[in-house]
């Protein structure tokens, strides 16, 4: 990429940070990262545990059960649609595309920005939580501080981060295509929730598939009626997964690239 | 006499000689919507300097405007602008700007963050950009208020923020969208002083307008458009001149106006010599304007008639839009 592009890029990326997260507007956004650390808080307030172990497993569900699969999915739905629909429906996507830059260039600098975005208010979010659960307990300092403690930090920041680039790109491709971005986040999210029951060449072709390797604590296994219908995935090793991440982010992005070239803006009378 | 040099000028079409890469070309051109028709085989070169698109809402000038600059592509058919294509929009868009009939300002932005934004967006460093906002913002006479929010802004202020983010890249062509509307007298004689000066410069100018009496000011060249269509184009006299079922008519001033007319009555090719109100000169309605001048070339050097002025009366934009898109006209 060669030095005007780059500045073209970082000029899309700022501007859409100003355009879409410094505003009060996005404060569902934080509402949704911030949740399970204010539960959290008050269960240490009000239930001091003794032993780290048991939050270890409290910890793993939250982040597995609700940020990757709700609050992640649901911010990054919100965050992402919005970088192209949000221009449409202001009637301003014309700004950028009377501009002498490339359309590749602008798919890449509103993902970017979104990423950028979405990866500061969950990391952040998923920070707090994990920092609060632990510096309740008498030994969750030690915890925190041990060499199994700075791993859990890091995954699970780095498996937020993740989730952010594979949701946004499928979500910034579906608000580009889609009027009405509720059909295909329904249609995504039923198809991620039920990644455990698809057979094994098809689980490829979700995010979650890649997350989950990834996290440092397993979710305790399922147990009852869904159970039995789960199949277990071959197990990934973490660079297959981080790899098939970032490949399957390409993809979508690559695909984003080529349909923007065929967008039309007609919001006009003659 | 000088008018009648101004009739026989060319239409833009015989620009044919001229390179592709100083030419607006459509060839053969059409877009639909759906089943809906937006323009319908348009061919059209237009050379630099201001050419307006005149005809009635939804005639087709906004998406002509659009298909011009790539926010929509067409059905059929193959547009260039200076021999390049929107579809190269890093080059495209360096030669061309377009102030839309849309506002495209991010909430909250100001005047000078509009213009510095889309500078930068060109690629430029901070301080060229910077320098570079500040002319356009004088240019555009917004300096007071460019670090004012544009939500706050008046339309006609909105119109000039709009107007500069346009010309700030110092484009070749510039497609402007209803430009004038919203604009206080004043600030509409300057741009259209600002439009015939780009033009002269050599700038393609391409204009919209429902103000047909400016548009005749400035414009070197017209393309009149009905439902899709162009129904004409090229310099307006020369349009007036391709209009043959509907006389020419034709003012002239003179002290004896009952010798002139009694003359004119014995001609064949004049429909109507009427005598104006201020006795000082005859209204003339003939199907043959070279045998009209002929004839008074004549009078004047051969019998002595004495002539102070002879003016066109119906070669303006407004009449040759009567004659050609009628009635509608009544709703631009």
């Amino acid at each position: 990429m060669n030095a005007i592009r780059r500045a073209q890029l970082a000029t899309v990326v700022r501007l859409e940070l100003k355009k879409n997260f410094f505003r009060l507007c996005g404060l569902w956004v934080y509402l949704l990262a911030f949740a399970p650390a204010f539960i959290i808080l008050m269960h240490g307030i009000f239930d001091r545990a003794d032993s780290h172990d048991d939050d270890t497993q409290v910890l793993a569900v939250i982040f597995q059960m609700y940020y990757l699969r709700v609050g992640i999915f649901i911010g990054c739905l919100g965050i992402f649609t919005r970088l192209f629909r949000g221009d449409v429906m202001e009637r301003s996507l014309h700004y950028y595309f009377l501009a002498p830059i490339r359309r590749e260039v602008l798919v890449l600098g509103k993902w970017l920005a979104g990423a950028t975005a979405a990866s500061f208010v969950f990391g952040l979010g998923v920070m707090t939580s994990f920092l609060i659960l632990y510096l309740h307990q008498r030994d969750g300092m030690a915890f925190l501080t041990s060499a199994q403690g700075v791993k859990h930090f890091w995954a699970y920041l780095g498996v937020t981060v993740l989730a952010t680039l594979g949701y946004g790109s499928l979500f910034l491709l579906t608000g580009m295509l889609f009027r009405n971005p509720i059909i295909p986040a329904v249609v995504i999210g039923s198809w991620e929730a039920a990644n455990h029951i698809l057979p094994n060449l098809l689980k490829k072709f979700s995010v979650i598939f890649y997350l989950e390797p990834l996290c440092p604590v397993e979710m305790p296994a399922e147990r009852g009626l869904i159970g039995l219908f789960m199949l277990p995935a071959d197990p990934l090793p973490p660079w297959l997964a981080v790899t098939g991440l970032l490949a399957f982010c390409a993809l979508v992005l690559a695909y984003t690239a080529y349909k923007i070239r065929e967008v039309e803006i007609s919001y006009g009378t003659d | 006499m000088s008018t009648q040099t101004a009739i026989m000028q060319p239409p833009i079409t015989a620009f044919a000689g001229r390179p592709e890469s100083e030419l607006i070309l459509f060839e053969n051109v059409s877009k639909f919507y759906g089943d809906v028709l937006g323009v319908n085989r348009v061919s059209l070169q237009i050379a630099p300097g201001v050419t307006s698109l005149v005809g009635p809402n939804g005639a087709g000038k906004t998406t002509l405007m659009n298909l011009m600059t790539g926010l929509i592509w067409p059905t059929r058919g193959r547009i260039r602008v200076l021999g390049s294509s929107p579809s190269d929009p890093e080059k495209f868009f360096r030669m061309v700007g377009y102030c839309t009939q849309f506002d495209s300002f991010a909430r909250g932005v100001t005047g000078y963050e509009f213009i510095y934004d889309t500078l930068r967006l060109h690629g430029m460093s901070a301080a060229d950009a910077r320098r570079r906002t500040i002319d356009t913002l004088e240019r555009v006479n917004m300096t007071e208020a460019s670090r004012r929010k544009v939500a706050g802004y008046s339309k006609g202020m909105r119109q000039r923020i709009r107007l500069g983010q346009a010309l700030a890249h110092h484009p070749r062509v510039l497609v402007l969208d209803e430009p004038l509307n919203g604009l206080d007298p004043m600030a509409r004689a300057e741009c259209m002083a600002l439009f015939q000066s780009l033009g002269r410069e050599g700038l393609h100018v391409i204009l919209s307008s429902h103000i047909l009496h400016e548009v005749d000011r400035i414009s070197d060249q017209v393309v009149f458009i009905q439902s899709g269509y162009v129904v004409a184009e090229g310099n307006v006299h020369g349009v007036r001149d391709e209009v043959t079922d509907q006389p020419v008519q034709i003012l002239v001033r003179s002290p004896e106006p009952n010798r002139l007319a009694s003359k004119l009555f014995t001609q064949d090719h004049v429909t109507e010599a009427k005598i104006t109100d201020d006795r000082r000169g005859v209204l003339v309605r003939t199907r043959d304007s070279n045998r009209f001048y002929d004839l008074l070339n004549r009078m004047v050097v051969e019998e002595g008639l004495e002539v102070e002025a002879v003016t066109p009366a119906d070669d303006d934009v407004n009449s040759v839009y009567q004659y050609l898109i009628g009635s509608e006209g009544a709703s631009i």
